[in-house]
């Protein structure tokens, strides 16, 4: 028979059964839902986990440092000695990283200790400049308030809990100004001898006191990135381009006046690479390492979490096919019950010229009509109940004063992959069925009554 | 043709010593015993018999949904003990149409569907399915009833519907098993002469297993009595119906 044929005839035997063969669906429909749920729930929450830890920016910023330079990273490099020279962390290095491949950014560390002024009462905190790359990795997505309306405006973001010490009510900061008050370094000015005719520093400082009016535009939970790389979780952030003008005094900058600089650059105690994505990191640290630098990412870290993962969902999946097995013995008896009751028919058609494999292939397309139906709306109730699961934990949430998550997520893949998955569960359960009917000796049945 | 020492071009069927044996527990059955018989072509023959005679499995065997245990069997100059289970069904589809005496019409599908139903298994084009399939139901009288579902009508109208769908794919070889067993005489009267009407217009060749002997000699050519498998006698008729 014509596929076209086998298929009207198909649907034609589901339509004639509708009660039974609507009932064997939905037991299929439940089967997939509960699969697509429980993978929904797994792969929901990789999700959470991943955008959380990429939002944090934890994964995708490589932190480079001039070798054999441990500061800021609490332990020593275990890497093989090379015999390039340590090289020196500066313009040109910065330059040569942000024409690697796959990298968004580098920006250098801008952090410095300052007192804040707000109602003319001071606070003790430490800035943190943020690249403008940061304002779409998501971790303001969140905030209240806004993003930086430019990278070089004097816009501050407070981190929460400093809001807090600011005012009894953080949410009214939002559009209010603050002083930040701060030791610019001044470069001395040169020596008069002619070794040195362009008037370039000497390489000492003399540190001002400044100040510099910031507008508070938004309020933050946490600080991305915070306290890695750096020197401690910063509570207010501005604009990083803004933060490297003020020449602001940092940590390191003693060490480099006694450091021989005999280049008279700009060096920086270390650089952060984003990379586009987290799988890229790898190839990237290799590379820049290679480069002569130390870097350091915490990609094992993210490694572990995806193997916990894999195995989680992995045993999610497991708990879900069971209702689809029982869904499939289901189809099973749908159509074996469908081969007693329509045993004449059968025998009519082997008597008209059907072949035992045009009878096999009817009754084979009947059970995966079944089972497509029953993926489709299987993803349907899987979607609707992972839905479900997530109103209901974020009600619970919301109780808790916590942030809403998105619990559970469907990707395409889930929906094909589970339609296709039901589509073959099924066409397993009517191969018994199938061939018994394709044998069914057509003398008996058409003596059947 | 294959066999010089056949005529075939007047032979539609030629059974040699065809046997048919059933196991039932340790019992053997001979349902048919070493029957040889040949039927021409165009030929109306009647297969008369007391139940249980293996008339109905002769028809069976030749229809091609059954084997002989042993035996030969040519129709059309198919040796149907040489065809695959698949060829044999395409035997059965485009070489025999058969009727029944329950009719065995599928009672979910119209009319129309029924009789497309072999057309479907023909594989014939769509396009030409529905010329076909009111060819066969004018052939028969039911055309008006096309949309109709098999209970909707009379036993005679179920059984010339059931003729139309037999018809349909046009075969050589029409076997009834026992057509007129569910209808009232005059019914199975007007199906009988339907049937001798057809094979004239059509050339076809009929065998027809039947209880009812007078009818049979009015519209057969030929009887063939069966009695405990084995064939007792084969006569030509007087047809003094169809004179």
């Amino acid at each position: 028979m014509k596929p076209r044929d086998l298929a009207d005839l198909a649907f034609r035997n589901l339509r004639e059964a509708i009660l039974r063969n609507v009932l064997t669906t939905i037991g299929v429909a439940v089967g997939v839902a509960s699969l697509v749920a429980m993978l929904s729930l797994g792969v929901g929450l990789q999700e959470l986990a991943s955008k959380r830890l990429s939002q944090s920016g934890l994964f995708d910023t490589i932190v480079v440092t001039p070798k054999n330079n441990f500061r800021g990273m609490g332990r020593p490099q275990r890497e093989a000695p090379s015999d390039k020279p340590p090289r020196v962390l500066d313009d040109d290095a910065r330059k040569e990283m942000e024409k690697l491949p796959n990298v968004i950014e580098v920006y250098p560390q801008v952090r410095f200790f300052t007192e804040v002024r707000f109602n003319d009462k001071p606070f003790a905190t430490v800035v943190a400049g943020m690249p403008e790359s940061s304002r779409n990795s998501g971790s303001f997505d969140a905030m209240q308030g806004k993003f930086f309306t430019s990278p070089t405006a004097n816009e501050a973001i407070l981190q929460i809990e400093f809001a807090k010490d600011l005012s009894d009510k953080p949410a009214s900061l939002v559009g209010q100004d603050l002083v930040l008050r701060y030791a610019e370094r001044q470069a001395l000015p040169a020596n008069n001898d002619s070794s040195n005719p362009a008037g370039e520093p000497s390489g000492g400082f003399s540190v001002v006191p400044k100040e510099l009016r910031l507008k508070i535009v938004g309020i933050v939970e946490t600080e991305p990135a915070a306290g890695y790389g750096g020197i401690g979780n910063a509570r207010l952030l501005m604009p990083l381009a803004t933060a490297s003008t003020l020449r602001a005094a940092q940590v390191n900058d003693l060490r480099d006046i006694v450091r021989d600089n005999s280049t008279n650059k700009t060096t920086y105690a270390s650089l952060s690479v984003r990379a586009k994505s987290p799988s890229q990191v790898e190839a990237l640290e290799a590379s820049i390492k290679a480069m002569g630098f130390g870097a350091f990412s915490l990609l094992d870290a993210s490694k572990s979490l995806q193997t916990f993962f894999k195995v989680f969902d992995l045993l999610l999946g497991i708990f879900g096919s069971l209702a689809l097995a029982v869904a499939t013995l289901g189809i099973v008896n749908t159509l074996v019950m469908a081969i007693l009751e329509r045993r004449r028919e059968i025998g009519v058609l082997k008597a008209l010229g059907a072949a035992d494999s045009d009878v096999q292939q009817l009754f084979f397309v009947e059970a995966g009509v079944m089972g497509l139906f029953g993926g489709f709306l299987g993803v349907l109730f899987g979607w609707l109940l992972g839905r479900a699961i997530t109103l209901g934990t974020n009600l619970y949430l919301k109780r808790q004063n916590l942030n809403p998550i998105e619990l559970s997520s469907v990707p395409w893949w889930l929906v094909i992959a589970a339609i296709v998955f039901a589509i073959l569960v099924s066409l397993a359960a009517g191969l018994y069925p199938a061939s018994r009917a394709a044998k069914l000796n057509p003398v008996d049945a058409l003596r059947y009554e | 043709m294959t066999n010089p020492a056949m005529p075939q071009a007047e032979t539609a069927i030629q059974l040699e010593h065809v046997s048919r044996q059933y196991t039932m527990g340790e019992a053997t059955i001979q349902a048919v015993n070493d029957v040889s018989l040949s039927v021409a072509r165009n030929e109306f023959l009647a297969l008369l018999g007391s139940s249980g005679s293996g008339k109905s499995t002769l028809l069976n065997l030749i229809a091609g949904l059954d084997r002989p245990t042993s035996g030969s069997i040519l129709a059309q100059g198919q040796n149907l003990a040489g065809l695959t289970s698949l060829e044999l069904a395409r035997y059965r589809c485009n070489t025999i149409g058969m009727i029944f005496q329950s009719f065995n019409l599928l009672p979910r599908m119209t009319l129309e569907e029924n009789i497309e139903l072999p057309l479907r298994l023909a594989e014939v084009p769509r396009e030409e399915r529905s010329g076909r399939v009111r060819e066969a139901l004018e052939r028969v009288q039911l055309t008006h009833r096309l949309g109709h579902r098999p209970m909707q009508l009379s036993g005679g109208e179920q059984q010339r519907v059931a003729i139309a769908r037999a018809l349909v794919n046009r075969p050589k070889i029409l076997l009834a098993d026992e057509p007129t067993g569910n209808l009232d005489s005059a019914t199975g009267e007007a199906i009988l002469s339907l049937l001798r009407e057809v094979q004239q217009q059509l050339g076809m060749t009929i065998v027809m297993v039947t209880h009812e002997r007078p009818l049979a000699e009015r519209y057969a050519d030929r009887l063939a009595i069966m009695g405990d498998g084995k064939l007792l006698s084969a006569t030509e008729t007087t047809k003094e119906a169809a004179q």
